[in-house]
């Protein structure tokens, strides 16, 4: 009796958990309401034969459970109702097929007059290419990817010169116009999926997949990877924002297209050289750091990551968070770096400066911090040399009470917390293996011994 | 993957075939007096057991075959496949496996016929062609070495590679058996009945592995 | 001695009965120890990928809070959880297990048909395990490229055990196949050779119907498994590109060329799917012979039940590619998938239908084998349904890789088979032992794990339907989850802990059972099927003592109208079953 008591009460249960549960859907941001629909068809029909078994169940084991001298009916088979059975059920299921199927038949047929946005998918970052005023995009192959051209592109084909080059995680779509993801990987599996969009796909290296869709509310959405590409596969995050068709066009026009990339100057060390007097005041002469000052050792840092952090600081991504100090005093400074022409400069004269290593100041248990170090060798190496490939700077031979200092602020999420830190988010993620303050000095003086 | 399919298609057809025979108009709970050979496995009863086990082992490497085909298939339709010269060799090795498969079945008619006299020659001389096939097959390897056809070459060579050498550790596993059949012979030990079923056994698997070969050898010759 | 399967005992027989402690228990060709052996080393490596579970929830439901846990230990975890609970513990448990006890014992027979291979299959299963094991703890730990083992990023940098744990993975998984070729070719040879007289196929209990297919199922399914393996070997350690495309690893160019990642998930899927009916069809099997024996009531629907286990088992071959809908193969293969695998939903309806319709009418005692069946009819149906939302490729899209397709297989494929696995043990476990349970613990146990387990996958759906993604180590803040999501997972993890601990309750039940359980009847149950009658108690090697037993009905003969008893053993001839009054009120 209690068995069937909980049977009915477990039906019931569900449907209650069903109706009233907060977490579902996310609201549709596409076209693809039909997919919600099916799954509604879908929902009612298995709905019904949930609670119809269940319930017949329930009601067979209070009726027929073993009373004194009960004996059971002998019935080898009742084929009509087999039948019957049979047949409902084969209703039941093209009544949830059927509309599958049409739904499919759209979903694989992409509509002539949708544009094209390639997302490009590597471990652990995402990075997106528009075809430029030609419309086409440009041939790629894989043996060319390099950190000079992360997106493969042939130099020689036309069709690729005007490409627009996104890098960095976020795409931006226009409102109501059908586009086109056209997927490619570099190296792994991944999976292009944005929860609000209902659609996703496969990134497979060695081919082009694609899925289309039309953008139906603007705004901003997450972009996650959902297809098992290695310890980083939490944190591989990006989004896609839905723009008007005007926001859209600015976006667009301020992106660098492959041939601007290229024919882009390298920084001037002896212009910089100038502009690094305003540097110097807190990160010494040679950029060997002050810590007295806050200011990290700079010398010897990978120059694309000097870059990206002065640009995030001058963008607002870095330093706005309230509990930022330094980093605020930092958007100050950044202020005096005129444009990104500056920034290379004063990259390039840091490049010249003597890569003097440094006293430790952090201490801890070096063979704990190199157990954790184990997860953090997979993007910065096993020895912490950094890897632009991964968007990894180098962290061997860096101010310890500076890492110190940035590893608290990721977990506490004082950096990484802007919607466009796409980096700092990621780094915020994988800090969460750093369990407490310990963690974090025993890694670091590990990083020392490198 | 219409090759596995296909094989699975009639494998699945034969087994159903056979179901139908048996189930079909059979309603179990009515008290019936069954036939004495009603046990019985579809070849007969159960002097009949190593040889199902035989089948269906058979069976499994068709099906490890037939896959391997598949994956063939589906890989040399993706750009890079450069076919490949087989070497002359081959040949030598097929005429070898051909006759001892044929000299097997010769001898198995002996132990049938209790011929007790012929089964040491006609075991020695498949073995030794047989050995012969592989050492062969090895040779060939060697030289498609020589002639700069790695494994890493194109995927032709890979799964040439592949599937010449999983034959050949099919065969081995089959030199195993044909070892022991043949010790007993030699040493005139065991009993005469256990040798002729040990011997029409690897009869089979003789004429199973020769056909597998010739239809990997088809598909490597025409691809 | 093979001969001893199918002739009668007599003095020659005597003389090989194994004697000594280690021809008895451990290298011993007696198929009712090699099934214990099998058992427990199936549990065994079961409670290990238990435990790995319990680590990967304690990561999800409190992502901040434990040290020991890393994304990289993590996604071996989840690896080695995911290969051992489908592999080790079910694919060994329900075909070395229950196969190897039951087949022979309900067919009728002394042992399998080749007893020394039949050991082999252990003792190489067995290796396979210390294989899998062992690569725990050698340089870089085990695989952590989930248990699908994709392809590149199984042999790729940026997943842990690229180097050695892969190589062992695959390793053990080939002798794993050579163990259960071994092991499948008896059981098939067994089926059809070594029944005793009178037992046509179509005598035989659904039990054996479910392992039989399940078995050739395996056969021709697992060397998909070996075809994939090796060529991933080849290109792990020689360096060919059967599944390796052109990539940049890292920012290097490890040197492949033109392979098919994808050609790898057909080659596993062929493999993937079957393999989940290798482990349902036995359960559906034995779960049948469950229901009937403890409602006092036939089979409904014999004939239908064995067509829709064989239909079931056929259409498997070509559902595979549902697992792949959003992998990026060709699309157009979504309609031919989708329509195969919402067709395979009709013979498994009929099955649950057939269940519910025996009890319907029936006179259901409510013992602990019966609770968990009927617990196993409500998640299967749980499970069965939620497999049309992902069977069905347009609802697919959303729902793929999120936690909708964890729970919906670890409903159908992980709490469903287990619950019969629980159910099986209780069954025969008087037959194996000897000795009886506590009824009082048992049901504690069913109800903990019953409540338990859906009190996990329930709300783990709604999570998946919410976007959150599988195989996520954490998910730090979003923007389209509430913040709830976080609290609901952690009370996933208190559930699915609390089902953890509650196993201790089977454990004790089960030594106390050993040590001080009252002994049993040879058949408690009044069960018709022929392991219940044999003269022994519990049976011993050989079975069947002096002479084989002769089959004269079906499996399913219980209160059959015009006899006393409520049950007819099978043995039991047409003339001599006890007639009486049609029921005289306490049977």
């Amino acid at each position: 009796m209690p068995l069937a008591v909980v049977l009915i009460l477990l039906v019931v249960g569900s449907i209650l958990f069903h109706l009233l549960s907060p977490w579902y859907f996310t609201e549709l941001a596409s076209n693809w309401s039909r997919v919600d629909f099916t799954m509604d068809i879908t929902f009612y029909v298995t709905g019904f034969v949930f609670v119809a078994v269940n319930l017949f169940l329930a009601y067979c084991v209070i009726k027929y459970r073993h009373k004194k001298g009960a004996r059971a009916t002998y019935e080898p088979e009742n084929k009509k109702l087999e039948y019957w059975l049979t047949g409902l059920t084969a209703v039941g299921v093209a009544a949830m097929l059927t509309p599958g199927l049409f739904v499919w038949a759209k979903f694989v047929d992409v509509p002539e007059d949708a544009h094209i946005v390639e997302a490009v998918g590597q471990q652990w970052h995402w990075t997106f290419r528009y075809p430029g005023e030609d419309g086409k995009l440009g041939e790629v192959d894989a043996e060319r990817i390099s950190n000079e051209n992360p997106f493969g592109i042939d130099p020689e084909d036309p069709n690729g010169q005007d490409d627009i080059i996104v890098y960095n995680p976020e795409a931006h779509v226009p409102l109501g116009k059908p586009v086109k993801f056209s997927l490619r990987s570099k190296d792994v599996l991944h999976n292009f999926t944005v929860a609000q969009f209902r659609v996703k796909m496969d990134l497979v290296p060695g081919m082009n997949t694609f899925m289309w869709l039309t953008p139906t509310k603007t705004g901003r959405f997450e972009l996650l990877c959902e297809e098992l590409c290695g310890v980083g596969h939490f944190a591989m995050r990006g989004a896609v924002v839905v723009d008007e068709q005007g926001d859209f066009d600015t976006w667009l026009a301020e992106q660098p297209t492959f041939a601007e990339q290229n024919s882009r100057v390298a920084g001037n060390a002896a212009i910089g050289a100038t502009q690094y007097g305003v540097c110097a005041a807190c990160h010494g002469p040679q950029g060997q750091g002050v810590p007295a000052m806050n200011a990290p050792k700079i010398a010897g840092q990978s120059d694309w990551y000097l870059k990206r952090q002065i640009l995030s600081y001058k963008s607002g991504l870095r330093g706005v968070h309230q509990d930022d100090t330094f980093g605020q005093q930092m958007v100050g400074m950044v202020a005096a770096l005129a444009d990104e022409a500056a920034v290379d400069n004063v990259v390039a004269h840091i490049a010249t400066l003597p890569d003097n290593s440094l006293e430790a100041t952090v201490e801890g248990d070096v063979e704990n911090g190199q157990a954790i170090y184990t997860v953090c060798a997979y993007c910065h190496g096993g020895d912490g040399m950094g890897n632009q490939a991964l968007n990894a700077p180098k962290i061997a031979g860096s101010s310890d009470w500076y890492m110190a200092r940035q590893l608290d602020n990721f977990k506490t999420g004082v950096r990484g917390a802007h919607p466009k830190d796409y980096y700092g988010f990621q780094m915020g993620l994988m800090s969460i293996t750093l369990r407490g303050e310990q963690a974090i000095n025993d890694v670091i003086a590990y990083i020392n011994t490198l | 993957m219409t090759i596995a399919l296909g094989f699975l298609a009639i494998i699945l057809a034969t087994l159903l075939g056979w179901l139908l025979k048996q189930t079909f108009n059979a309603a179990p709970w009515e008290m019936e007096v069954v036939s004495d050979t009603a046990h019985y496995g579809p070849l007969g009863g159960t002097d009949k057991s190593k040889l199902i086990a035989l089948l269906t082992l058979l069976a499994v490497v068709s099906s490890f075959f037939a896959l391997i085909l598949s994956a063939y298939a589906l890989r040399m339709d993706l750009g890079d496949w450069v076919p490949m010269t087989e070497p002359q060799l081959l040949w030598t090795n097929t005429v070898m496996l051909i006759v001892a498969s044929g000299v097997f079945q010769w001898t198995r008619n002996a132990a049938v016929k209790g011929q007790q006299g012929r089964l040491q020659p006609g075991l020695l001389i498949t073995g030794v062609l047989t050995l012969g096939f592989v050492l062969g097959q090895f040779i060939a390897w060697q030289q498609l070495q020589d002639a700069g056809q790695f494994i890493t070459s194109n995927p032709a060579n890979a799964f040439f590679y592949f599937l010449t050498g999983a034959h050949a550790v099919h065969i081995l596993g089959g030199l195993y058996v044909w070892a022991r059949a043949t010790l007993k012979v030699v040493l005139g030990t065991g009993d005469s009945t256990m040798i002729r079923r040990s011997i029409e056994l690897c009869t089979i698997y003789w004429h199973f592995l020769l056909l597998v070969w010739l239809v990997l050898f088809g598909l490597l010759l025409s691809t | 001695m093979s001969y001893v399967a199918y002739a009668d005992r007599d003095h020659e027989q005597e003389h090989h009965d194994p004697d000594t402690f280690i021809t008895k228990y451990i290298w011993s060709q007696d198929h009712k120890v090699i099934a214990i052996q099998y058992g427990l080393t199936a549990i065994f490596v079961g409670l290990i990928a238990l435990g790995l579970s319990a680590m990967m929830r304690l990561q999800l439901g409190f992502p901040d809070d434990f040290a020991f846990i890393n994304p990289e230990n993590y996604y071996q975890f989840i690896t080695m959880h995911g290969m051992i609970m489908v592999i080790y513990l079910l694919t060994a448990l329900f075909l070395g297990g229950f196969g190897n006890y039951l087949i022979p014992l309900m067919c009728g027979s002394r042992d399998m048909v080749f007893p020394f291979m039949n050991m082999l299959s252990y003792w190489v299963y067995l290796l396979s395990v210390i294989i899998l094991i062992a690569s725990f703890f050698v340089p870089g730990g085990s695989t952590g490229a989930g248990w699908t083992l994709y392809p590149p990023q199984a042999i790729s940098p940026g997943t842990p055990g690229i180097d050695l744990g892969i190589l062992m993975m695959l390793a053990s998984l080939a002798v794993f196949i050579v163990a259960f070729t071994m092991g499948g070719l008896n059981y098939v040879t067994t089926v059809l050779q070594a029944r005793c007289k009178g037992m046509t196929l179509m005598r035989l209990p659904l039990s054996v119907w479910g392992i039989f297919i399940a078995t050739i199922l395996g056969l021709l399914a697992f060397p998909a498994l070996l075809v994939s393996a090796i060529m991933m070997l080849f290109d792990k350690t020689l360096h060919t590109s059967f599944f390796m495309p052109a990539i940049s690893s890292m920012g290097i160019d490890p040197g492949y060329t033109g392979g098919s990642p994808i050609l790898f998930q057909h080659l596993f899927w062929f493999f993937g799917h079957p393999e989940v009916y290798i482990v349902a069809l036995p359960a559906f099997g034995i779960v049948s012979d469950l229901i009937s024996t403890h409602a006092r009531k036939n089979i409904f629907g014999y004939r239908m039940m064995v067509w829709a286990i064989i239909m079931i088992g056929g259409l498997s071959f070509i559902v595979w590619a549902h697992h792949m809908y959003v992998s990026g193969m060709n699309p157009y293969f979504g309609f031919f998938f989708a329509t195969t695998t919402l067709i395979i939903a009709v013979p498994t309806a009929i099955k649950v239908y057939n269940w519910v319709l025996t009890l319907w009418e029936g006179n259901i005692h409510l013992r602990v084998p019966m609770l968990f069946s009927i617990g196993f009819i409500f998640t299967f149906i749980h499970g069965g349904l939620t497999g049309l939302f992902l069977g069905n490729v347009t609802i697919d899209l959303p729902l793929s890789d999120t936690y909708f397709v964890v729970a919906h297989f670890h409903m159908v494929m992980g709490v469903s088979p287990v619950l019969v696995v629980f159910g099986a043990i209780y069954h025969w476990w008087p037959k194996i032992t000897g000795r009886m349970y506590n009824e009082t613990l048992g049901k504690w146990h069913f109800w903990m794990t019953f409540l338990g387990t859906y009190a996990i996958y329930l709300p783990m759906h709604y999570l998946g339907f919410a976007g959150v993604p599988r195989r996520y180590f954490a998910m730090g803040n979003t923007d389209f989850l509430p913040d709830s999501a976080q609290d609901l997972n952690a009370a996933i993890t208190m559930s699915a802990l609390f089902v953890a601990a509650t196993q201790i309750l089977f454990f004790v039940n089960m030594i106390w059972s050993l040590k001080k359980g009252p002994k049993s009847d040879p058949n408690p149950w009044d069960a018709t099927t022929l392991e219940w009658q044999t003269p022994d108690h519990p049976p011993k090697h050989g079975n069947w003592g002096h002479h084989l037993p002769e089959v004269h009905r079906w499996a399913y003969d219980y209160s059959v109208p015009g006899y006393k008893d409520d049950f007819i053993p099978q043995n039991v001839p047409a003339d001599a079953a006890p007639a009486g009054r049609e029921h005289d009120g306490d049977q």
